[in-house]
């Protein structure tokens, strides 16, 4: 199963609507670190709205990944956390999710945006779609 | 998976197993009028624990039960599994501790999420049950 990954200009989209195994989540860290390289992305949102349960596998899952692009010098937002994953996590132990959050993805490219902005490189953005 | 009146069992085998389980607590759950934390409470604990039967035994099996009396309701889970056994209980259920290169938060982790919580462990058997109760 692969997860889509969406481009919008230099950032990336991508939603994990599924329960990832071992493999699958190999191969998504792979795809999107290949592909934010490629386009030198300076932003990645992830959403994950549609899991209803993340265990802590999961937890390490997306939390490696954002360390993966933040390595590569992009940007990350996690998106859509649901209340009771969220309030399970926390129960949990903290810092099982411990990359910065927004409430939907509308938010999540909002942050990623000031973001891009506050770190100086837009203008070079903005020079190489020109 | 089959149904009995009282509840579920799931073979576990591999990673989709793995949804399949929690659903299946998820659903009992909410039937027996747990709100939506405690279901997501107990999807992730069975998800944690389905997860370990495939890492560390390979397969095994999860029982999902309605264990309510006049006074509670009582949902219960048994995972078991024939795998190798936890070498060191203690260590196991201490927050941070991993063999697997995990977050070690999987165990220790569960047992904050549930009202009960009960672990047995040998070569060839290890049992792990666990409940959530809300009074009626």
């Amino acid at each position: 199963m692969r997860i889509p990954i969406l481009r919008l200009d230099r950032i990336l989209l991508v939603s994990i609507q599924i329960d990832l195994s071992d493999n699958d989540a190999m191969e998504f860290q792979s795809d999107l670190v290949e592909r934010v390289a490629e386009i030198e992305a300076t932003g990645v949102a992830i959403d994950i709205t549609a899991l209803d349960v993340v265990d802590s596998y999961m937890a390490r899952v997306i939390n490696d990944t954002a360390s993966m692009v933040r390595l590569l010098g992009a940007e990350v937002v996690i998106c859509g956390v649901q209340p009771f994953v969220a309030l399970t996590l926390i129960e949990m132990g903290r810092d099982l999710l411990g990359a910065d959050c927004a409430f939907n993805l509308g938010q999540g490219l909002e942050i990623l945006k000031q973001r891009i902005a506050e770190r100086g490189d837009i203008r070079f953005t903005e020079d190489e779609n020109d | 998976m089959t149904s009995t009146p009282f509840g579920q069992r799931v073979e576990i085998g591999d990673a989709a197993d793995i949804v399949t389980a929690r659903r299946a607590a998820r659903e009992l759950c909410e039937r027996l009028g747990f709100g939506k934390a405690d279901q997501t409470r107990l999807a992730t604990a069975v998800s944690e624990l389905a997860r370990n039967v495939i890492q560390y035994a390979g397969t095994g099996h999860c029982l999902i039960e309605d264990g309510s009396d006049a006074l509670n309701r009582r949902i219960q889970v048994v995972v078991e599994d024939q795998g190798p056994g936890i070498a060191n209980l203690e260590q196991a259920l201490t927050y941070g501790y991993s063999t697997s290169g995990g977050l070690g938060a999987g165990l220790p982790g569960t047992r904050r999420l549930v009202d009960d919580f009960q672990i047995e462990s040998a070569p060839g058997l290890t049992r792990i049950s666990i409940a959530l109760n809300k009074p009626f």
